[in-house]
């Protein structure tokens, strides 16, 4: 499998919040408006692409018994990085993400990529799999993101999008809107692969 | 002081419940929530882990990140507080009683992700709770846990015998049924304390 393969499996095929249903928290919690979801997704991007490569390099030299515990501690240095780069040069993004930046850490995704991919594999495919893997989870973030931020609020980025009549459901940007809109998508990607399913057939 | 705890207990179960609300440990709420027994299981063993860690990380940072000016490391000495403490939870109820062991084995390990426990733990340093608000925040946090878990657990033992739209089976119905969960403690929110 070549390198632009492995891209494209963490983006569709196997894609983190839509598929694998991997690192739901985060998912749920930063995506009240785009921009952090935005914010959130490139951040766990940084960290997988980091994570992976190190892993990837080290994977000859970690005892598979300490092997966690270890995978642990070199996504907790990668996070604590993206922590104070984001709390330096985007205060205003790190202040509206707040605890979840340190809590990428246990986010599932990347000790799951850790685990069943870069400790296996080269150092090119982890960094493939690992920024492949990120895109997808950002990407299934701006969707979430859109539909809360549109419905709940009426803006895309903070741009308003309808006239005064326009009453925002504020529920959607509240906690019952992220599991409405989550469950929601994945009742339609059901439905839509059933379907196609049939079709086939 | 009692007021201010009874303050702190309740707003951490009712008003900012972890997972409905604050969106905290959702993966073992969706994971393990098939069965009440199950999700009262987990629920114990994430109140006993999640009292322990909210008072050790907090004398670790009291008492080591703080005086040495090593705040920044608090991500990375936190889950290694939280990895370890699991392990040594794990050791110790194996040898005192094989029954609880028994029962809670098997959720132990996953406890080291649930994001709640480190959420906990940051949060009370953020808010500047002293030793006792933090073992409260952290217990009361954990009850909120258990409470939601069983009560979902619940509806969704329920949900195996109803007849849902083949779509929506499994997970998406699973966390539709988390948003009206959600609507319902959202109620508490008019909640003052």
């Amino acid at each position: 499998m070549s390198v632009h393969k492995d891209i494209l499996n963490g983006i569709i095929k196997e894609n983190p919040t839509f598929v694998l249903l991997l690192g739901m928290c985060p998912t749920l919690a930063v995506t009240t408006s785009v921009t952090n979801g935005i914010g959130m997704g490139l951040s766990a991007t940084m960290v997988l692409i980091g994570s992976n490569v190190v892993i990837s390099l080290l994977r000859k030299f970690i005892p598979s018994k300490i092997r966690i515990p270890a995978f642990i501690v070199i996504i907790a240095g990668f996070v604590t990085l993206i922590d104070m780069i984001l709390k330096a040069y985007f205060p205003s993004l790190s202040k509206s993400l707040g605890i979840f930046i340190p809590l990428i850490v246990v986010n599932c995704i990347i000790l799951a990529r850790a685990e069943a991919f870069a400790s296996k594999n080269d150092v090119a495919r982890s960094a493939a799999d690992g920024l492949g893997m990120g895109l997808g989870f950002t990407l299934a973030l701006i969707v979430i993101a859109s539909i809360r931020e549109i419905l709940g609020n009426g803006t895309f980025l903070g741009l308003k999008l309808f006239g005064e009549g326009f009453q925002p459901a504020i529920i959607m940007i509240l906690a019952p809107g992220g599991f409405l809109t989550l469950g929601t998508i994945l009742g339609v990607i059901n439905w839509w692969s059933q379907r196609k399913g049939r079709s086939e057939t | 002081m009692i007021r201010e705890l009874i303050a702190i207990v309740l707003g951490a179960i009712l008003i900012e419940n972890f997972v409905l609300v604050k969106f905290l440990g959702i993966c073992p709420f969706l994971g393990v929530s098939k069965k009440v027994e199950t999700a009262i299981g987990m629920g114990m063993a994430v109140t006993f882990v999640m009292a322990l860690a909210s008072m050790i990380t907090w004398l670790v940072q009291t008492f080591i990140l703080v005086p040495f000016n090593i705040e920044y490391l608090q991500t990375i000495a936190f889950i290694l507080v939280i990895a370890a403490l699991v392990q040594f939870v794990e050791m110790v109820i194996q040898k005192i009683s094989p029954t609880l062991y028994q029962a809670l084995g098997v959720y132990l390990p996953l406890i080291t992700t649930n994001c709640a426990v480190l959420g906990v733990a940051i949060l009370n340093i953020q808010k500047e709770y002293n030793f006792i608000s933090s073992l409260f925040n952290g217990t009361a946090a954990a009850l909120g846990f258990t409470l939601a878990i069983v009560l979902f657990a619940g509806v969704r033992e329920r949900l195996e015998l109803s007849n849902i739209p083949k779509a929506l089976q499994g997970f998406p119905i699973a966390l539709i049924t988390a948003a009206l969960l959600s609507i319902a403690f959202l109620g508490f929110q008019g909640l003052k304390l």
